[in-house]
């Protein structure tokens, strides 16, 4: 998401970097620049406008920065005040004292509450919760069905009877309580913000159920009309938080920006995909750093916590590092990539990934994973161990045992190979790959404390062939090599 | 197979960050230590510092100006300006149309159309017309196929647009003519999208063939076409599952089953894209991938009973010329309307 509006912000960074100083004529292009790429992306036009005033305010305020080209300042100027907007930390969520924590979630019909509400069950009970889910949403033909099926996949039970949802709703806290399950998740009918009638059912049931979190659910394809929408649902119902949904799509999703602004109420979790592990907490900071075109680093790495398994990364790693990776081990890592949801969503988080990549890997399906995967399975023991033996006879055999034709073979192993020279040579060579791991692993542990946007220059020595060019922002000092800084990969017995 | 060295890259960069988190829960889980996920005793609200932090400062101006919106249509129409526009004047006309979701494109080409010709009967109708311009695309529908052959109409969207909601509408608007109507529940993908096609079909009296969640749609597709042959229906109204317009694979899919629902005995005379009217300016490359994976022949604009405006079809039907043909206006059955251009500005510009 926001690619466009990074994108934008990267032209503008160019044609400024080259000039002087910042005129007043100059900031009133860059504005002007910056004004159009929020509009595109949706941002509603009132927020854009607030958004300009604090920028020019930023900049007029700060002394010229002598270390910073005018270019490097407006865009500084544009990333901390885009950092403000979105919420500037994240949103912690606790729970109550006196169990069940209850949670409402409300939005425009076809936001995405249903299966929403499944994923945060799914998120809940990844953080050792017992979830509830309840549905009250008894207008939309099948929405209970829908729901019923979304949490039998997540494994979470779901409630429901065919009274009104206000019924529906207490006769589910009844019995989530006695159950003993800790968080309860409400769905409610989808509604056209200005149905009065609708939004009082949903008035009614935040009353009867007291939720200690009220979501909106809202769209990342929204136009203007995301404020209209975020205000008229927090004037009734004292919003906590807001959701963002459908973020894997190309739109540049100003909305997110429109209803922070508006509701000034954090943005809680992004929903990134149609897999139900593609659900994250959101990260404002991230999310500016990604509009900048800075990738999401630190998104991945939690995601590659939560998802896969680490004895298996480890070895991969290990054996990658010494150069006797094998087409096994790249089975098994390939297993553990799945794991972690859609290759296009992965690429997004990766910094330095061009766009066109991008899109390749968004054209990526997971039958073409599946060949790959064929044409491993299609091998012996021995030639996945060395797949140098593969001769023309061999490469015919596995080309007919998995369904696919030698050229598809050949490619693989010639690019397989390609890769096993880099990653040797990255693991015995100039200490970029210890000193890259070095920064991740420093990185990784500071995610907890602090949500920075650094960029890890170990992705930047491994991406060396993909680079898109430029990154806007210069992160940090010019990276020494300090012999302390390494980090020994994991032995391996 | 471009898709090898993405992978190749992807598992590289995993293998480092999965080593890196490796690295950093070995060192910081001393041995034989409990890892119990944190389970912070916190009172029910939100964390104090989030639930005192201000909104955005600026927020009364961003209400104050909000609120002037409303009325701006007004001062368009006020200006009772004849030849040239005053910068201020075309400041206002911008805001409006902006805020419709006309897009920055569209409203400066109108912009500079009205800076051109002026405004010799007033800027609210000068507005007008150049809207109105935009809007000339043919908007009648085919319901019917080639002798022998059976019309198939054929849904497409992104997710959470109302596409299945505008097939039993139109189901329903079917049968009332006169027709009767084979539901394709193509939609396999989203859990209990059949179920509530089915609910629609019940209501209308139309007939509904479906599967198993997952099964091909093609096949579904396929087998409504041969009930529709079997039974001599009308027409038949095929369903599919909401899908992001940036995904190769899922447009291809989406071509298998058009070419699916165009092969004999069926015809497909109409593919509508369904819009939601809330939808900003992404809805232009949904468009653009739509028409080209499916060869669209209209719109339908749903939810346009809500705040939202839906100018976005403007720049549709401007730049891809694709016509708007239905509009859903509530959550009736019989609210889904005909397009009328010149209903649809005036409430454009009613802002």
């Amino acid at each position: 998401m926001f690619d466009a509006l990074s994108e934008r912000f990267e032209r503008l960074g160019t044609s400024l970097r080259s000039r002087g100083r910042l005129s007043d004529d100059d900031l009133d292009e860059a504005l002007g620049e910056v004004r159009a790429a929020l509009l595109e992306a949706d941002v509603e036009l009132g927020v854009v406008r607030a958004f300009l005033d604090a920028v020019r305010v930023r900049l007029s305020g700060e002394a010229l920065n002598q270390t910073l080209s005018p270019g490097q300042q407006v865009i500084k100027a544009v990333n901390e005040q885009l950092i403000e907007v979105l919420g500037g930390s994240a949103l912690k969520v606790t729970y109550a004292s006196k169990p069940p924590t209850v949670i409402l979630l409300a939005g425009l019909q076809g936001a995405g509450k249903t299966t929403t509400a499944a994923k945060l069950a799914a998120w809940f009970k990844q953080q050792g919760r017992q979830p509830y889910l309840v549905a009250a949403d008894l207008q939309r033909p099948a929405a209970v069905e829908q729901l019923r099926v979304l949490g039998a996949q997540v494994g979470v039970d779901v409630f429901s009877e065919p009274t009104t949802p206000v019924e529906v709703a207490r006769a589910g806290l009844k019995e989530a309580t006695r159950l003993g399950r800790d968080v309860v998740i409400i769905d409610t009918a989808g509604r056209l913000a200005i149905d009065e009638a609708l939004m009082k059912e949903v008035r009614d049931l935040a009353q009867v159920t007291t939720p200690h979190y009220t979501f909106l659910v809202i769209d990342a394809v929204t136009g203007q009309d995301a404020v209209l929408t975020a205000r008229a649902f927090h004037e009734s119902l004292e919003l906590s938080g807001i959701i963002v949904t459908k973020l894997d799509y190309d739109a540049r999703g100003g909305a997110v920006l429109s209803a922070r602004g508006v509701v000034g109420r954090p943005i809680v979790f992004a929903s990134t995909g149609e897999k139900m592990a593609d659900f994250e907490l959101f990260h404002p900071d991230r999310m500016a750093s990604r509009i900048l075109g800075m990738g999401d680093v630190l998104t991945l790495i939690e995601q590659a916590e939560r998802t896969m398994d680490a004895d298996v990364i480890a070895e991969g790693a290990g054996r990658m590092m010494s150069g006797n990776f094998t087409l096994d081990d790249f089975l098994a890592q390939l297993n553990q990539v799945r794991k972690l949801g859609s290759l296009g969503g992965i690429m997004k988080m990766m910094p330095g990934v061009t766009k066109e990549m991008r899109s390749a890997a968004n054209s990526v399906d997971e039958g073409e994973l599946g060949k790959v995967e064929a044409i491993i399975h299609s091998m012996t023991k021995r030639e996945r161990r060395e797949p140098s033996i593969i001769d023309g006879s061999r490469r015919t055999r596995i080309a007919k045992g998995s369904g696919t034709n030698v050229n598809a073979v050949n490619h693989l192993l010639k690019q397989f190979g390609e890769m096993r020279k880099m990653m040797k040579q990255m693991g015995s060579g100039a200490g970029a790959m210890p000193t890259g791991m070095g920064k991740m692993a420093s990185l990784a542990a500071r995610a907890q404390a602090q949500r920075g946007g650094a960029l890890p220059p170990g992705f930047e020595a491994l991406g060396e062939g993909m680079k898109s060019g430029a990154m806007p922002v210069r992160t940090g000092p010019k990276n020494k090599k300090k012999k302390g800084g390494r980090v020994t990969p994991p032995k391996q017995r | 197979m471009t898709i090898v060295v993405i992978l190749l890259i992807v598992v590289a960069a995993l293998t480092v960050v999965g080593a890196a988190t490796v690295i950093v829960a070995r060192r910081r889980r001393p041995r034989g230590e409990l890892t119990a996920p944190p389970r912070a005793a916190m009172p029910s609200v939100l964390v104090p510092e989030v639930a005192q932090r201000p909104t955005l400062e600026t927020t009364p101006t961003i209400g104050q100006r909000l609120g002037a919106s409303r009325g701006v249509f007004d001062r368009v129409r006020s200006m009772a300006s004849v030849g040239a526009l005053s910068d201020e004047q075309l400041d206002v006309v911008e805001e409006v149309l902006l805020r419709s979701d006309v897009g920055v494109t569209t409203t400066t080409r109108i912009l500079e159309e009205l800076r051109a010709d002026g405004a010799p009967e007033g800027v609210a109708a000068a507005v007008r017309a150049a809207l109105l311009a935009s809007l000339t695309s043919e908007r009648s529908v085919t319901t019917t196929a080639s002798s022998g052959r059976v019309p198939v109409w054929l849904f497409v969207g992104v997710n959470g647009v109302g596409k299945t909601t505008t097939i039993g509408k139109l189901a329903q608007r079917h049968v009332d003519e006169g027709r009767s109507v084979v539901l394709a529940a193509g939609d396999t993908f989203r859990a209990a999208a059949a179920d509530q096609l089915e609910q629609w079909a019940t209501r209308s009296g139309a007939d509904i063939v479906r599967a198993n969640e997952g099964a091909d749609p093609g096949s579904v597709v396929h087998d409504a076409l041969g009930r529709a042959k079997a039974r001599g229906a009308d027409i038949v109204l095929a369903d599919t599952a909401g899908r992001r317009a940036n995904s190769t694979n899922l447009l291809d899919e989406l071509s298998k089953i058009r070419r699916v629902a165009d092969r004999d005995p069926g015809q497909v005379v109409e593919t509508f894209m369904v819009l939601d009217a809330t939808t900003g300016q992404n809805a232009l490359s949904q468009a653009r991938e739509f028409l080209a994976a499916a060869e669209v022949t209209g719109i339908v604009l749903t939810k346009l009973d809500g705040t939202a405006r839906g100018g976005i079809v403007v720049a549709i039907e401007r730049e891809l010329n694709i016509p708007v043909k239905f509009v859903g206006i509530g959550e009736g059955v019989g609210d889904l309307i005909a397009f009328e251009p010149e209903a649809f500005v005036d409430s454009l510009l009613d802002a």
